[in-house]
């Protein structure tokens, strides 16, 4: 089984995909954005009532998402499930670092504030919202500075 | 059939369908289901990039950003084409809590006082999406990962750095929620 630092990209596809193999990618993010919109996932009060526990609902959708994601991993991996180009699946390594912690609490104050994770940020956008867009450019701007910054910050 | 989707749908169902979406991206392109790394990429293809972190190969990655696409073209078939036909129905308790700490908008599935371009210029507006928006940038990256990149991918691949930020995400979640959020909604 291969496995690769999520750092150095997320891309583990040897052969290359012109803009026609892009295309599943569109709809694959379709179908998610429109599971977001129809299950109030993108909607700030249900992150509240989250953060609130005032509803299962989000817990109950992320707990759902979370155990039927590892079985499927565990079943690619068990089964050497190859990808539809013939591929070996390659999973991702998360380093373990202070960036976890400093950078998640942080990630978890502009979510209870924007009522969005990244996903959400999109949907919302598509949804009408225009306003996230502003959302949208502060984040990128968010990550501009974490970049600049990253040599000098505790990891 | 159709009036069946237009329902709002239920957790199990959105948590079975955003789980396999894990497998589907890895099975269709050998892709790690993850989205902040999208804002990433776009600083590696939009802005002058002297930093190290910008410096790769975006363009192997841009299925990322057909991806985020998508979401919001999915985004607005949810809202447009299977419009919920009643208004959002919000738990009680929070509702009055959130109206006591200033927000008078309950009709939209977000505070429309808040997310509008008109809340964007008041100080609260700004704060929470513009501040809060540079957080979730911030945060995810130096994290690395967001919700769905760790929560859901790492530790679907037994990954104990995802454990951990998770965990830091829902305690942040809750040090804003319940000891600043209510500062932040009265200014």
């Amino acid at each position: 089984m291969q496995s690769i630092r999520e750092e150095e990209g997320t891309n583990h596809q040897q052969q290359t995909e012109n803009f026609s193999g892009n295309i599943k990618y569109i709809l694959a993010g379709i179908f998610f954005g429109i599971v977001f919109v129809k299950a109030e996932i993108v909607s700030w009060f249900r992150i509240q009532e989250m953060f609130r526990l005032a509803s299962f609902h989000m817990y109950g959708v992320i707990g759902t998402a979370v155990v039927v994601a590892t079985i499927s991993t565990f079943l690619i991996k068990k089964f050497k499930i190859k990808t539809i180009q013939g591929e070996e699946v390659i999973f991702s390594e998360r380093p373990l670092d202070k960036g976890n912690i400093i950078g998640g609490l942080l990630f978890g104050f502009g979510w209870a504030l924007t009522g969005a994770c990244p996903g959400p940020l999109y949907g919302l956008l598509g949804s009408g919202f225009a306003v996230f867009v502003v959302a949208i450019l502060s984040a990128v701007a968010g990550t501009y500075a974490y970049g600049l910054l990253r040599e000098k910050l505790p990891h | 059939m159709l009036d069946l989707l237009k329902q709002p749908w239920h957790w199990s169902v959105a948590g079975v369908l955003i789980g396999l979406t894990v497998p589907f991206l890895y099975l269709i392109g050998n892709k790690p289901f993850g989205i902040s790394s999208s804002f990433r990429h776009v600083c590696a293809a939009c802005l002058p990039n002297n930093a190290n972190y910008f410096n790769y190969d975006w363009k192997r990655e841009t299925w990322n950003l057909f991806f985020v696409f998508g979401i919001a073209l999915g985004g607005a078939i949810g809202t447009f084409v299977l419009a919920n036909p009643e208004a959002i129905k919000i738990d009680a308790g929070v509702q009055q809590q959130l109206a006591a700490q200033g927000v008078t908008d309950f009709t939209e599935i977000v505070p429309a006082d808040v997310f509008s371009w008109k809340g964007l210029f008041t100080v609260r507006g700004f704060v929470m999406i513009v501040v809060g928006g540079f957080l979730v940038g911030f945060g995810t990256r130096y994290a690395g990962g967001c919700t769905s990149g760790h929560s859901i991918t790492g530790i679907s691949n037994l990954q104990l750095s995802s454990l951990i930020a998770t965990v830091c995400f829902m305690t942040g979640g809750f040090i804003m929620t319940w000891l600043l959020l209510p500062f932040i909604l009265k200014l």
